[in-house]
């Protein structure tokens, strides 16, 4: 069966799935550091980028598999503790617009670099390619990074809810993000939580940058940009002050972007953004705490 | 008395405006040009500051204003035969019309101010991370519109074709219309009362000022002085969508927050400071020499600087080099 009417068939919906899965992984990442810090990490793009980077060097190098993830995992994880001891401390305190102001610069501070450093055009990360090849799967040809996507962002949601639920380290986080000064009064210890809420979000944007890397080859400064910008407007749908509708939130927005991209003709998708962006501000409008929270939030005196 | 003293918050701003244009009247042509940048530039910062300075809510959306603003006065001005080699589909109300300099300039800022109360109206009810992220997806919104709707612009070409009427002459009195426009506003009442929803939104609440209605008139009036700015910027160098859009934004941003976000005069010395910072850059970009060291940046240095410079100022001194204070020669009397 196939969505004819809409002209939708397997592998494009298995590509929005899969969109939305790696979606779904920066919200977590951008999730996580807001909860602890109510930061919104602007730059995560950015660590994303230089995970990418790290694996064009690696295959233009030559270097195995294994040891170019390897590289993406070791500078990502270096730069969001770097970024978290350089950046984020300081400004620990000051109001959510001013440290989102903050890491906006960081973002173009970041780019800069890797544009000085690799130049505008680029460099290309091939060492993964095999996995852009199609399966077949019944009578369908799917290509096996939709499938390694979905699967990778299902593993690594699980292990992350397993850590939440299961163990103190993880209640510690949760109760960190419902409510800091508390949850500090009872002992838990603030920069242990939010050092491990860092390389959480760290270790997610590594693990995307393997996942982007594959599906789009050339590896530029401005390197998942617009997908943080698009995953940021999803936080904020599903809603930002819990990782679930976050999650949700980011896995929808990358679902219907993917979805409405493969369908609808170029003179149409062309307009895409404009719609998810304006979906985004009746959403802020209509319920200002997320699209799948409930209750809401009142400010009292 | 008070109020000859309350001038010295408008002379201040705009004499270092006029210094920087006499300092631009006596520098060679080639460097002129990044005085009448760094002139526009100080218009767009003081737009931003009529409404993010006044209110404290962010605004990433100011520069849709400022594109605007520079497509309606960019449509207009360029001569009726060479519209349809650089904008093929413009819709026919627009193709047989061209108008002056200054007639161009007045309807952006028209554009840009009306443009901003309709965005305004829904959006003015949302304050802090919401307004941030909602005016970000206007600015998304107006880039992605002006990319690709060609018949209001050229789409994704270039503005090719504008009379390069925004010379340094008009640069400064732009720059200076927007400086009085912004010091009327904040010396009003309607100013002094969103300075106070500023301050204390219940209490001033309490007091019977409407926070939706005061936000909602410095949205328009910044609206319309970006639209005004758009206007000038368009008439100074060919742009295209991707000028007014992530990059304009960030140093404008860094511009006002560098000087001190709650001040006109912070508005305009982050402006002119960081222009010449830039400029300066650019300059050894290309490579010059410097107390007999020859200096030769690579390309890309001048974002890492100001991306830096923000980032420190944020951190270290989050009012801004002015401290977010007016400019004073003379302190008020008590």
């Amino acid at each position: 069966m196939t969505l004819a009417f809409l002209n939708i068939d397997w592998q494009t919906l298995a590509d929005a799935t899969a969109l939305g899965s790696i979606y779904a992984l920066m919200a977590v990442g951008i999730g996580l550091v807001f909860g602890v810090l109510r930061l919104v990490n602007f730059a995560y793009g950015q660590l994303v980028m230089a995970g990418a980077f790290a694996l064009a060097l690696a295959s233009q190098w030559g270097w195995p598999v294994w040891a170019g993830i390897l590289l993406c995992f070791a500078s990502v994880l270096v730069l969001s503790v770097l970024m978290d001891r350089l950046v984020f401390r300081p400004l620990r305190g000051q109001s959510p617009a001013v440290m989102l102001v903050a890491t906006f610069a960081i973002a173009f501070l970041l780019q800069s670099i890797a544009l000085l450093w690799f130049g505008p055009l680029g460099k290309i990360a091939s060492s993964l390619a095999y996995l852009n090849r199609p399966v077949t799967i019944g009578s369908v040809d799917i290509r096996k990074i939709t499938i390694v996507a979905i699967v990778v962002a299902v593993v690594c949601l699980l292990a992350l809810s397993l850590l939440l639920e299961r163990t103190t380290i993880g209640l510690h986080m949760r109760s960190a993000a419902l409510d800091f000064q508390t949850a500090r009064m009872l002992g838990v210890r603030a920069d242990r939580v939010i050092g491990l809420a860092v390389l959480l979000s760290g270790a997610l944007a590594a693990v995307v940058a393997v996942m982007l890397t594959v599906q789009s080859p050339l590896v530029t400064p401005d390197f998942a940009l617009r997908d943080t910008i698009i995953v940021l407007a999803g936080v904020v749908l599903g809603g930002m002050n819990r990782l679930i509708p976050a999650t949700l939130g980011g896995f929808a927005i990358g679902f219907a972007t993917g979805l409405l991209g493969g369908a609808l003709p170029t003179n149409q998708s062309q307009y895409i953004p404009s719609f998810v962006f304006g979906a985004v501000i009746l959403v802020l409008l209509v319920r200002p705490s997320g699209l799948f929270m409930r209750g809401r939030v009142v400010e009292r005196v | 008395m008070r109020r000859v003293l309350a001038l010295q918050e408008l002379l201040g701003p705009a004499a270092v405006v006029v210094i920087a244009a006499l300092l631009g009247a006596v520098v060679s042509t080639s460097n002129e040009a990044y005085f009448t940048d760094a002139l526009v530039k100080v218009a767009i910062v003081v737009a931003l500051y009529v409404f993010i300075g006044n209110s404290g809510v962010l605004s990433f959306g100011h520069i849709s204003f400022v594109a605007l603003g520079a497509w309606a006065a960019g449509v207009l001005s360029v001569p009726v035969s060479e519209k349809p080699a650089i904008m093929p589909n413009l819709a026919h109300a627009l193709r047989d019309r061209t108008t002056g300099n200054l007639s161009s300039l007045l309807i952006a800022a028209l554009v840009g101010g009306v443009c901003a109360l309709f965005v305004g109206l829904p959006l003015m009810r949302l304050s802090g991370l919401a307004a941030g992220i909602a005016t970000f997806g206007v600015l998304e919104i107006t880039h992605n519109l002006l990319r690709y709707e060609e018949k209001v612009g050229p789409g994704l070409n270039t503005f090719s074709s504008v009379p390069e009427t925004t010379t340094l002459r008009q640069a400064t009195f732009g720059a200076l219309v927007a400086v009085v426009v912004a010091y009327v506003y904040a010396r009003s009442r309607y100013g002094r009362i969103l300075r106070a929803t500023r301050e204390d939104a219940a209490a001033a609440r309490a007091v019977g000022a409407s926070v939706y209605r005061q936000r909602l008139i410095a949205f328009t009036i910044s609206g319309l002085v970006a639209g005004f700015a758009g206007g000038l910027y368009v008439h100074l160098l060919p742009l295209n969508t991707e000028s007014v859009y992530l990059d304009l934004t960030f140093i404008t941003l860094a511009m006002l927050v560098i000087g001190g976000a709650t001040s006109l005069w912070g508005a305009v010395v982050g402006a002119l400071a960081v222009s010449a910072l830039d400029s300066y850059l650019a300059v050894a970009e290309n490579g010059t020499s410097l107390f007999g060291w020859h200096i030769d940046l690579p390309a890309g240095t001048r974002v890492i600087v100001v991306g830096v410079l923000m980032a420190a100022v944020l951190i270290l001194r989050p009012t801004g080099l002015t401290g977010g204070r007016e400019f004073r020669l003379w302190p008020r009397p008590a």
